[in-house]
């Protein structure tokens, strides 16, 4: 009888999930994984900002070259940022909405600097705008400084993070089809009406989840604006470059001040995204698949 | 308003989704394109209302040619298979859209379209509901409001894509009934499409069969019903039953012998025999025809025989009163009342 029991309990579980000690082993592996590559690192880096007291902390902060790094990261992400907004829902609304020739190609373009190293778009912009180059010179006898300036670091920035809006949108405006503008076209709606009344509204929070994952990726980006800011302290160093450069100085307390801050950045960008994923989970499911 | 479509062609990637296709609709009425799937009765709604460009061909709407008119342009009211309502907008802003675009001189002031949203919400029945989101409601009531917001701009044709659709049967049914009395009282010339025939039927003043990109015919429900011009008409609209036979000597020959159908108009040699599985009488006559019961089934309150007829293993259906003590035979003899011969295909 008590057999009979447990026989019958055991199968109530579902025939796909796995036995109890396999099920602890998945999960302690994932977990010791996860200690050791992502919170151990964490913690280290907040370790070695308090390492010298908060004082030390403040101090490298405010530091003029530390001041500089940080606005100029800022103003790197207020540009790149809307510009890939803008050019993220042109692209998603031409793919999503439109047939026309090429469009495969253009889906591909557009996840190519997923692709390519950090460190060749970094050099592609070396080469179109170096002294040896075409542009460079031409564009220098007009007193527009390209490379090793702030044009430089923000064309790379842009380079690197294009894909993020564009992904996240093409999915989702693909699954919403052109149903509702059609309904709105039909109601009297021209075309500018239909984009800001219907369109942008419903994809707005996947947007938004675009917007965050490129701006985290804008302001951390490290290996193409290597190449293209030249490193000038207090004037071409953000904040990734900045970390660097102070690390390779042995000023351990500084740079993990700095990087401290870019940890802090992943942080509030993970609790933001995980809060878009749990209250509108729906309307960005489409964009997983 | 009145619309003429005229010599319309359409084609996708160069495949013709409709050809040469040629349709006036009546002021006031109410009418179904009827049609499987494939058949070009979508196509044909969205060049009307300007959702698709024709490849050849105009489309007037009362006098005026509409054809390079935009969809804006063309005031219609189009509903959706699935709605189209706006989701982050509450049911009163969806109703009020159509007016709250309007360039400034021609939009009413915000009262006035509220009030006139109130009036639309309530002669769809869901008065109280304007400040809920379309996924609150049930896909009765979102279409309801779907057809309030087209309502709303006064549009000069009302077009309906599968209005009914994505409903179940039981809401099809009733609001069916409820789309025939918003019509009878604001009286707009109205077009929709359906692959339901009994939707057709019970619906429209007039239907428009359409099949592989062509119109087969146009007429009342009951002219078509009655008096179906094609095979695909007959076959397509209700129940029918179909047998090769024979003509001779102005006669009509089933498996070698005569059945007491005159067929004086129809030239001799093979043909097509239609007719209807309720439409016919049982007789014990020499001239008849005469089958073996394969099937029965009782479907509600009648029963429907399958017979194997002529002897070439062809079968029809015909209905009995369920409870006929014909059903019990294995083999019958029966001759359609009512027929429709066509040329052999």
């Amino acid at each position: 009888m008590a057999t009979k029991l447990r026989a019958r309990r055991h199968r109530r579980v579902s025939p796909t999930s796995e036995s109890r000690p396999v099920q602890w082993a998945l999960i302690g592996i994932s977990l010791l994984f996860m200690g050791v590559i992502l919170v151990l690192p964490l913690y280290a880096v907040f370790h070695e900002a308090f390492a010298k007291g908060i004082g030390a902390f403040m101090a490298a902060l405010v530091e003029p070259d530390a001041q500089a790094a940080i606005r100029l990261t800022l103003l790197v992400a207020a540009i790149a940022v809307p510009l890939n907004v803008v050019f993220g829902l042109a692209a998603s609304w031409a793919i999503a909405k439109f047939e026309f020739k090429g469009k495969a190609f253009l889906i591909t373009l557009i996840d190519l600097p997923f692709s390519v190293s950090p460190v060749i778009s970094g050099l592609v912009y070396v080469l179109l705008f170096g002294a040896g180059s075409f542009l460079g010179p031409w564009l220098k006898s007009y007193g527009i400084e390209v490379l090793f300036a702030l044009p430089g670091i923000v064309l790379a920035t842009i380079f690197v993070t294009f894909p993020f809006v564009a992904r996240e949108l093409i999915p989702l405006m693909q699954d919403q089809g052109t149903g509702d503008e059609e309904a709105a076209l039909s109601l009297g709606a021209n075309g500018w009406q239909t984009f800001w009344r219907v369109t942008l509204p419903n994809i707005k929070w996947g947007l938004l989840y675009g917007v965050l994952l490129c701006n985290a990726r804008a302001m951390g980006e490290f290996g193409a604006v290597a190449v293209v800011s030249g490193k000038i302290r207090g004037q071409t160093t953000t904040i990734p470059l900045q970390v660097e450069m102070l690390y390779n100085e042995y000023n351990a307390t500084a740079a993990f001040a700095l990087a401290s801050l870019l940890a802090l950045l992943a942080l509030v960008t993970l609790v933001l995204k995980s809060v878009l994923e749990w209250r509108f989970g729906d309307e960005l499911a489409a964009a997983e698949r | 308003m009145e619309v003429r479509v005229a010599n319309v062609r359409k084609e996708f990637d160069r495949f013709p989704a409709l050809n040469d296709v040629s349709l006036d609709i009546r002021s006031g009425e109410l009418i179904a394109l009827l049609g499987p799937s494939g058949s070009g009765k979508t196509t044909l709604l969205r060049l009307i209302a300007g959702l698709e460009m024709p490849t050849a061909g105009k489309i007037f709407f009362g006098d005026t040619d509409a054809s390079e008119k935009t969809v804006q342009e063309r005031n219609i009211g189009f509903v959706f298979q699935h709605y189209a309502l706006f989701r982050h907008m509450t049911i009163l802003e969806n109703i009020s859209f159509g007016l709250k675009v309007r360039p400034r001189s021609t939009r009413p002031p915000a009262g006035e379209i509220r009030r006139r949203a109130l009036e639309l919400l309530d002669l769809v029945q869901l008065s109280g509901l304007e400040k809920r989101y379309p996924n609150q409601l049930s896909g009765g009531q979102r279409q309801r409001v779907a057809l309030a917001r087209a309502l709303a701009i006064e549009p000069g044709v009302l077009l309906l894509d599968e209005p009914f659709g994505a409903l179940d049967a039981q809401v099809r049914r009733e609001l069916r009934k409820w789309l025939r009395e918003i019509h009878d009282r604001t009286g707009h010339t109205t077009v929709f499409v359906t692959h339901d025939q009994e939707e057709a039927l019970e619906l429209s003043d007039r239907l428009c069969v359409m099949s592989q990109g062509k119109i087969e015919q146009v007429g009342s429900p009951d002219e078509v019903y009655d008096h179906p011009t094609s095979p695909f008409v007959f076959g397509f609209i209700g129940d029918s039953s179909e047998l090769p036979v024979t003509i001779e000597n102005g006669e009509v020959w089933v498996g070698g012998r005569a059945i007491g159908i005159p067929a004086h108009d129809t030239p001799a040699g093979a043909a097509r025999l239609y007719f209807r599985p309720h439409d016919v009488d049982l007789i014990e006559a020499d001239a008849s025809m005469a089958g073996v019961v394969t099937a029965s089934r009782r479907v509600g309150g009648t029963r429907r025989v399958e017979l194997e007829v002529g002897g070439d293993g062809h079968k029809v259906e015909i209905d009995l009163p369920f409870d006929h003590p014909a059903g019990e035979k294995t083999r019958l003899s029966f001759r359609p009342k009512r027929w429709k011969l066509f040329p052999a295909a």
